[in-house]
C-alpha cells in the first residue's frame, strides 16, 4: 500500500516537472531575429510572429508574382525588405549573408531541414544602388518612413 | 434609408440643416481631392509602383546607328553595370574563349558591312522586345512572358533552363546562366539554370525613373545614339523622332513588330 502511494507520488512529481519544463520552454520561445539587425529594433514583422512563421512562404510566393508580372514594388512581404531588416552587420560594416548557417533565414531553415533556394538568385545581402529603394519601399509599406539601415548608410557615407 | 429619415424629421428641423451638411460635404470632399490628388498623381510618375503595369504604355528603343561610333562599347559596358553581368566570374579551368562565348550577354555590338559599296554600320543588338515574340510562343512553362508595358522577361522561377526560347529567337538575344552564382544584386537577381536578357531596366521602369542605362552611358558618351519612350505616345520624343527618321526592324520578314527600332542602314 504505502510502495503504491510512493509510486503515485513520484509520477505525479514526474508529471509536474514535465509540465513545467514545457511552460518554460514555451515562455522562452527561441527566436531567430539576429542581434544586431534592424529587426531586433522593431517591435513586429509585416505580420504576427506566429503568422510569419508559417505563412512567410506563402506571401513572398504570391507577391513575387506581383512584381514579376505587374511590377508592383510597393508590397510589404517583399523579399529584399526581409533581406534588408533581417540581416547582421559584422562590426567592420559588411552584411552577413542572411541563408548563413547562423543567420536569420540559414538558421531556421537548417533546424526545419527545409531547402532554402531563394538566395540561388537573390542577393542575400542588400547590395547595389537599387537595394535602399527597395528596402525604403518596403518600409513605407508598413508604415515607417525610412529604412533604418539606409539613413545609417547616408549618415556614414 | 436617408430619405425615408429625413422625412421624418420636422421641416423646421430639416430646412436650415441642409444646405450646412451641403456645405461640409462640399468643403470635405475639396479638402480631401486636395490632400489625396498630390499623393495619387506623385505615385504614378515617382517611387515604387503601387498598381499593375497596362497596355497605356508600350516603352521601346529607337537606335540611330549613324551616331553609334565604332569601337565605342559604353552602353555594353552600362549594361553590365546596372545589371550585375559584370559580376560574372569565369569558373576555374574554363577555357577563356569558351566563357567569353558562354557568359551572359544582354546586348551585342554587331558590325555590318554592304559588300557591294563597302558601308559599315554598327549597331548595338539587344532583346528586340517583340509584339509578338517567339520566345513567349515556344516557352513550354509559360516562364518568358510579354507584361503588359511590352517588355519581354523570363520568370526565373518558373524558368526550367529548357533553352528553346533562346532557339527560338532570331536575335541571338538570350543567354544561359550556366554557372552558381553568389554576390547578386538585389535589383537583378540571377541563377544557375535560367535562361535571361534584356529587360529595358525593368526595375528603372518600375521605381518611375526615365531612361535605361544603355540610353545614359550612350548620351554621357556623347553619341545620343540611342532613344527610350513609350510608342504608344504620340508626343513621346522616340515617337517624334520616328515620324521623321526612316527606321527599319531587324527580321521585318518575320513581322515580329520590335519594339527595339534602327534608322540609318
Amino acid at each position: 500500500m504505502a510502495k503504491a502511494v510512493v509510486r503515485a507520488g513520484l509520477v505525479a512529481v514526474g508529471l509536474a516537472w514535465a509540465l513545467i519544463a514545457q511552460v518554460a520552454l514555451a515562455a522562452e520561445m527561441k527566436t531567430y531575429v539576429v542581434a544586431g539587425s534592424q529587426a531586433a529594433t522593431l517591435d513586429s514583422c509585416v505580420e504576427p510572429t506566429d503568422i510569419m512563421r508559417r505563412k512567410h512562404m506563402e506571401f513572398i510566393q504570391h507577391q513575387r508574382d506581383k512584381t514579376v508580372h505587374g511590377g508592383i514594388r510597393s508590397s510589404k512581404h517583399s523579399l529584399s525588405g526581409c533581406v534588408d531588416c533581417h540581416v547582421r552587420d559584422e562590426p567592420d560594416g559588411e552584411a552577413v549573408p542572411i541563408h548563413q548557417k547562423q543567420e536569420f533565414c540559414g538558421a531556421c531553415h537548417a533546424f526545419t531541414a527545409v531547402n532554402l533556394n531563394c538566395f540561388d538568385c537573390h542577393a542575400a545581402v542588400p547590395k547595389g544602388p537599387g537595394a535602399a529603394l527597395a528596402s525604403k519601399a518596403a518600409y513605407q509599406a508598413v508604415g515607417l518612413e525610412q529604412s533604418p539601415r539606409a539613413v545609417s548608410d547616408g549618415k556614414e557615407h | 434609408m436617408t430619405d425615408h429619415h429625413e422625412s421624418n424629421t420636422g421641416p423646421a428641423e430639416c430646412g436650415p440643416s441642409q444646405p450646412d451638411r451641403r456645405t461640409f460635404m462640399a468643403t470635405a470632399a475639396g479638402v480631401t481631392a486636395a490632400l489625396v490628388a498630390p499623393g495619387v498623381i506623385m505615385h504614378s510618375v515617382a517611387g515604387p509602383r503601387t498598381e499593375a503595369v497596362t497596355s497605356d504604355v508600350r516603352w521601346g528603343l529607337l537606335v540611330d546607328t549613324a551616331k553609334c561610333a565604332d569601337g565605342c562599347s559604353a552602353c555594353i559596358e552600362a549594361c553590365d553595370r546596372e545589371n550585375g553581368l559584370d559580376l560574372q566570374t569565369q569558373p576555374s579551368g574554363a577555357q577563356p574563349t569558351r566563357w567569353e562565348n558562354q557568359k551572359s550577354v544582354w546586348i551585342r555590338k554587331v558590325k555590318l558591312q554592304d559588300n557591294q559599296t563597302g558601308r559599315v554600320t554598327n549597331l548595338p543588338l539587344m532583346c528586340q522586345h517583340c509584339e509578338h515574340p517567339p520566345c513567349v510562343d515556344v516557352c513550354p512553362t509559360g516562364a518568358s512572358f510579354k507584361r503588359a508595358d511590352g517588355i519581354v522577361l523570363v520568370d526565373r522561377h518558373t524558368c526550367i533552363g529548357c533553352r528553346y526560347c533562346m532557339m527560338a529567337c532570331p536575335y541571338k538575344a538570350r543567354s544561359f546562366v550556366h554557372e552558381v552564382m553568389s554576390n547578386q544584386l538585389t535589383r537583378v537577381p540571377r541563377g544557375k539554370g535560367c535562361v535571361e536578357s534584356c529587360t529595358l531596366c525593368v526595375h528603372r521602369r518600375d521605381y518611375g525613373e526615365e531612361s535605361t542605362a544603355c540610353v545614359d552611358a550612350c548620351q554621357a558618351a556623347g553619341h545620343e545614339a540611342i532613344i527610350f519612350g513609350d510608342l504608344k505616345d504620340p508626343e513621346s520624343p522616340i515617337r517624334m523622332r520616328l515620324a521623321e527618321l526612316a527606321s527599319r526592324q531587324i527580321r521585318e520578314d518575320l513581322a515580329l513588330n520590335t519594339g527595339v527600332r534602327y534608322a540609318g542602314f
